[in-house]
């Protein structure tokens, strides 16, 4: 009998994973870049990392159901007649009609309506269905001005000057021509079936000077009734957050890396931008060193998925937060009912990211016809007002714990931090030590 | 409302002087955006606008508004159905997103003019600066003397008419916007090429010039540019265009 040597176990690379390898094999092959939405799927330090303390001897909760726990919040008090108040403190992120189809934003502004809160427009113009359904719309001001007009100006409550988004910051967008069909060709004065190129940046001001000059016009122009929020994504967020609040912001919204419903290049969402974690503490200090905190409010995106989420982006000093991706499954995205449709396009239920390619089996980011009867807006709507809802209850439920009578009370002293990386970047201790890396000199 | 220095012309049509120097930008525009349907205030004089920015922006009503000066970023912005002449030069993004009425500038323009710009004329009887027309979609646009580099950029629908010469990167990105340059031409941007003017051309450029006021100048001395349209869908094989 001969001995055969012990084989070692076939091992994969690390560096060279198999998401890796089928990647450059695609590439490879067709000579283009990978472009997609939904967000960084890294792993990121996130909100994950963060836990609250809850009460002890020296912090008394309240009664849960029983003792009140405001959840109210009102956007853009510094200059505008008009400002917003919200019953919850989350927010529905812009996403464009010619993205999402008409029955979807339909959708989203029955839900945010239901709900005592806002939703955004996008870069394709202001939709009836969203207009109508919505009892507070923001109207996002984009680099492309796709649709822009002043009476639409003046018929929403408040204007998002967009500078740059969490998935992609300093990156513009491509709607390709598949999506473009007439109603969306009409919007955005282009060709039906051309790519629609959304540019990166704005074409009639560069800078923070010029951002001044440029809200001044839409103040004028809405004779100063609205609240003007500024929207970055997660680049620089001390800095342009400062420079918002110079340049006359009412709201400063703040974009991660996580926020999800811009398709880029796949290579751009995964190594442009920072966290939405680490860009919090940032935009809070910005506004505090400028004795602006609560008097210009920070919205913050990008990962909110939970009560859990809300309550620690509060803490840290935010007030209110914006959904995309959560709103988009609440509605039925990524649903694993469609999953042989799924399937057929090369995907599974809760991977679907070509939301650019307009063939959503649920109907949610498409222009086609029929698959976007597959999004009844009366009832997705009430999914996401029950979705918000159960977010809003569960932010409730840790606030009474800590012992706050409105989640706007929530504290960096309320939390902790379970790896390094997270304390570091929210600026609270690593559990179980008083170590808040990058303070006190350490 | 202080009436001081009342013109000839804004006497003859019991208009509305606005001072600068007396009253504030925001009742000025206030004023405009007061204006309703019907109103007898039709002819408006600002005098002394001494570079404000946003001058008469956001004005919805069929009124002649005559602005004493130069004035500084966005003026007439927005603007939907007046007829704003600006007896002086403009600074940046003059008559952005303007969706229709007419915007005259005695002088020149800064950048941005006419920005995306959805409907109405624009006139520009001196020069223009960079960018002027960029990501027009629908306004017209006619230029006196020269326009700056990137003219035209993402320029999606309307006509821009340059009746001297045009800097570098004419067009870059052009959608179905028509340039009609009738001097020298620095260069032009991706995908814009020079184009045969045919009859119907020659037409629309006549009708232009006529409501722009140009005399003396005839549309077969123009030259014709737009999209070659090769990079209306992504291509990779034209990646080395962008």
């Amino acid at each position: 009998m001969t001995y055969k040597n012990p084989p070692t176990t076939p091992r994969k690379s690390a560096t060279f994973d198999d998401y890796t390898l089928s990647e450059i094999r695609r590439a490879a092959a067709t000579g283009i870049y990978d472009i997609r939405g939904a967000g960084a799927k890294r792993k990121l330090p996130h909100f994950d990392d963060l836990l609250f303390l809850g009460a002890s001897i020296s912090r008394y909760p309240l009664e849960g159901y029983r003792e009140r726990c405001d959840t109210s919040v009102v956007l853009g008090s510094r200059y505008a007649k008009k400002p917003i108040e919200l019953k919850i403190p989350i927010t529905v992120a812009g996403m464009s009609f010619g993205s999402l189809s008409g029955p979807a934003k339909e959708a989203l502004g029955r839900g945010a309506t239901l709900s005592g809160t806002s939703t955004t427009t996008g870069d394709g113009g202001m939709t009836e269905e969203e207009r109508g359904h919505s009892k507070q719309l923001v109207y996002q001001y984009l680099p492309s001005r796709y649709g822009m007009n002043p009476r639409d100006l003046r018929r929403a409550d408040a204007i998002e000057v967009v500078v740059g988004q969490g998935a992609k910051p300093g990156g513009g967008g491509m709607l390709l021509g598949q999506k473009i069909s007439d109603r969306v060709a009409e919007m955005r004065t282009l060709p039906k079936g051309i790519d629609q190129r959304s540019a990166s940046r704005h074409p009639d001001w560069t800078g923070p000077d010029d951002l001044e000059i440029k809200i001044l016009e839409l103040r004028e122009i809405t004779d100063w009734e609205k609240p003007i929020y500024v929207k970055v994504g997660g680049a620089r967020p001390y800095y342009d957050t400062a420079l918002a609040v110079k340049a006359g912001a009412d709201v400063v919204v703040v974009d991660g890396m996580q926020g999800g419903t811009a398709a880029t290049q796949e290579v751009f969402i995964e190594n442009v931008g920072q966290p939405t974690l680490a860009c919090i503490r940032p935009a809070v200090q910005a506004l505090q060193d400028l004795g602006m905190h609560r008097k210009v409010q920070l919205i913050v995106s990008g990962g909110i998925r939970n009560g859990a989420d809300v309550a620690k982006a509060l803490a840290l000093g935010v007030d209110a937060v914006s959904i995309g991706t959560a709103a988009l499954v609440a509605l039925g995205d990524n649903d694993p009912r469609w999953e042989a449709e799924y399937n057929a396009l090369g995907t599974t239920a809760g991977a679907y990211d070509d939301w650019h390619e307009g063939r959503d089996p649920a109907g949610i980011t498409t222009q086609d016809p029929e698959l976007m009867k597959r999004v009844d807006p009366i009832a997705a709507g009430r999914r996401l007002a029950n979705y918000l809802k159960v977010m809003t209850l569960e932010a409730q439920t840790i606030a009474r714990a800590c012992g706050k009578n409105s989640l706007h009370n929530l504290e960096p002293e309320d939390l902790v931090a379970l790896t390094i990386e997270a304390a570091a970047m929210a600026g609270v201790p690593l559990a179980g030590t008083n170590w808040i890396p990058g303070k006190n000199g350490f | 409302m202080p009436a001081t220095k009342l013109s000839k012309a804004a006497q003859d049509h019991a208009s509305r002087v606005f001072d600068l120097d007396v009253s504030s930008l925001r009742e000025l525009n206030q004023a405009l955006h007061n204006l309703t349907p019907g109103s007898n205030e039709t002819a408006w004089e600002v005098l002394h606008p001494k570079g404000n920015h946003s001058v008469a922006v956001g004005v919805d009503q069929p009124v002649t508004i005559d602005v004493r000066g130069s004035v500084g970023y966005y003026c007439a912005g927005m603007n939907d159905g007046a007829a704003i002449t600006v007896h002086g030069s403009a600074g940046p993004g003059v008559g952005e997103n303007m969706m229709s009425g007419s915007i005259v500038i005695k002088g020149d323009a800064s950048q941005y003019a006419g920005a995306t710009g959805k409907g109405g004329l624009l006139v520009i009887e001196g020069n223009a600066s960079s960018r002027c027309g960029i990501s027009m979609k629908g306004i017209d646009i006619v230029v006196h003397g020269n326009i700056g580099h990137m003219s035209a950029f993402m320029a999606q629908s309307g006509n821009l008419v340059v009746l001297g010469d045009a800097g570098d990167a004419l067009g870059d990105s052009i959608y179905e916007a028509r340039l009609f340059v009738r001097g020298k031409v620095e260069s032009l941007g991706a995908d814009c090429i020079a184009k045969e003017m045919r009859p119907e051309h020659i037409e629309l450029l006549q009708g232009l010039l006529d409501r722009a006021g140009v005399t003396g100048v005839k549309p077969s001395e123009f030259k014709r540019y737009g999209s070659a349209r090769t990079l209306y869908n992504f291509n990779i094989d034209n990646a080395d265009a962008y």
